[in-house]
């Protein structure tokens, strides 16, 4: 399963959810597979988009708020893993992509296949941890996860995908901003 | 519920104030954050410094800790997607790790958010390792194109009129540089 197969099983199921996808090509995967207002594509700051899924979580209790984000970026912005395990949004669902390389810069390896980002939320205090490395286990995962009250942290193992990559992100920053602010509101 | 905790005539900084045990007196932090409250800044997280500490405790529970510069920007900016007008304090050393953030989300996105920031290093009286940040920490900011404020005393409580009527002009982050004693 590759990280775009991966993302596109859940891109299907999206509702009502708010996206919040981290710098790269998880932006551009999700731009193809199911564009949509409700999706805020972080175009660079990376390490950052579980830091403004927390925000936007803590401020939209009534919302769903779902972090796409990988291996790499995660590791980069480890900090915020304690933050959510602490102050326990119930609506955040933290989704990992890990391909176990910096994928969208020639594929360099990060440190994913020695530690266990799973475990690292679970002793961080999300209440919710799963494990995902097929599009089944990606389907059945989420129905549970969904049907559960976070901090959930979704770990779904995945490779690189291969070929060309897919279309940067259309809009403009400024653009994406207003259209996410505007679909939430 | 401005001056609830005052006493007459005691208003301003709690430096050089003794007070008599079991009196509060108003301290110019709550006078700067009624200030920001009035031009509707209303979510508060960031980096602790010392130099913005009476501030993070006339906040008490409405400031969520960071634990990195970045983070705290980060979270703000979600915070901002979410209906609020944000404020990050940190030290001035906290810049370097949130550099990045603000400009390749804030300052492109236009997500507007109020940065308070501890002045360390302020004319070279301080710990070396806030000299060069303390030397460069302005020009940094104006650089990237942020606009900074550095109010002395009697200008701390317009300076956040002043600041939100630059972030209504550049749609983008502001700073406030808080000099030692300030607050």
């Amino acid at each position: 399963m590759t990280a775009r197969e991966a993302l596109g099983v859940i891109a299907r199921q999206l509702k009502e959810e708010l996206a919040i996808c981290t710098t790269g090509y998880t932006c551009r995967d999700m731009q193809h597979l199911r564009d949509r207002p409700e999706n805020f594509y972080m175009i660079g700051s990376m390490g950052v988009a579980a830091s403004i899924g927390l925000g936007v979580a803590l401020m939209k209790k009534e919302s769903t708020v779902v972090v796409f984000d990988g291996d790499g970026s995660v590791l980069m912005g480890l900090g915020i893993l304690p933050m959510i395990g602490s102050l326990k949004p119930r609506n955040l669902i933290h989704l990992v992509l890990d391909n176990e390389v910096f994928a969208s810069t020639g594929n360099q390896p990060t440190y994913s296949g020695t530690v266990d980002l799973g475990a690292v939320a679970s002793a961080c205090g999300y209440s919710v941890v799963r494990r995902a490395g097929s599009p089944e286990q990606v389907d059945s995962g989420w129905r549970e996860i969904r049907s559960l009250s976070g901090p959930a942290f979704f770990l779904v193992k995945c490779r690189p995908d291969s070929g060309s990559p897919m279309e940067r992100v259309r809009l403009e920053p400024q653009a994406i901003q207003n259209r996410f602010r505007e679909a939430i509101s | 519920m401005k001056g609830a905790n005052s006493v007459p005539g005691t208003e301003g900084t709690r430096t050089g104030v003794t007070c008599p045990p079991g009196t509060r007196y108003r301290s110019r932090s709550l006078d700067f954050l009624q200030a920001l409250r009035g031009e509707g800044f209303n979510f508060f997280t960031g980096v602790a410094d010392s130099l913005v500490a009476s501030l993070i405790e006339e906040l008490g529970e409405e400031y969520i800790p960071a634990v990195r510069e970045d983070l705290a920007v980060g979270l703000a900016s979600g915070a901002f997607l979410a209906g609020r007008r944000p404020c990050v304090l940190m030290q001035n050393s906290g810049l370097g790790y949130c550099l990045n953030t603000l400009t390749s989300l804030n300052l492109i996105y236009k997500i507007p958010l109020l940065m308070i920031v501890g002045y360390r290093g302020y004319q070279g009286k301080d710990a070396p390792e806030h000299q060069v940040m303390g030397r460069h920490c302005r020009a940094l900011l104006e650089q990237v194109g942020i606009p900074v404020l550095e109010p002395a005393p009697e200008q701390l409580i317009g300076s956040a009129a002043q600041a939100n009527l630059q972030m209504e002009r550049t749609e983008g982050p502001a700073a406030i540089l808080i000099r030692p004693g300030l607050l």
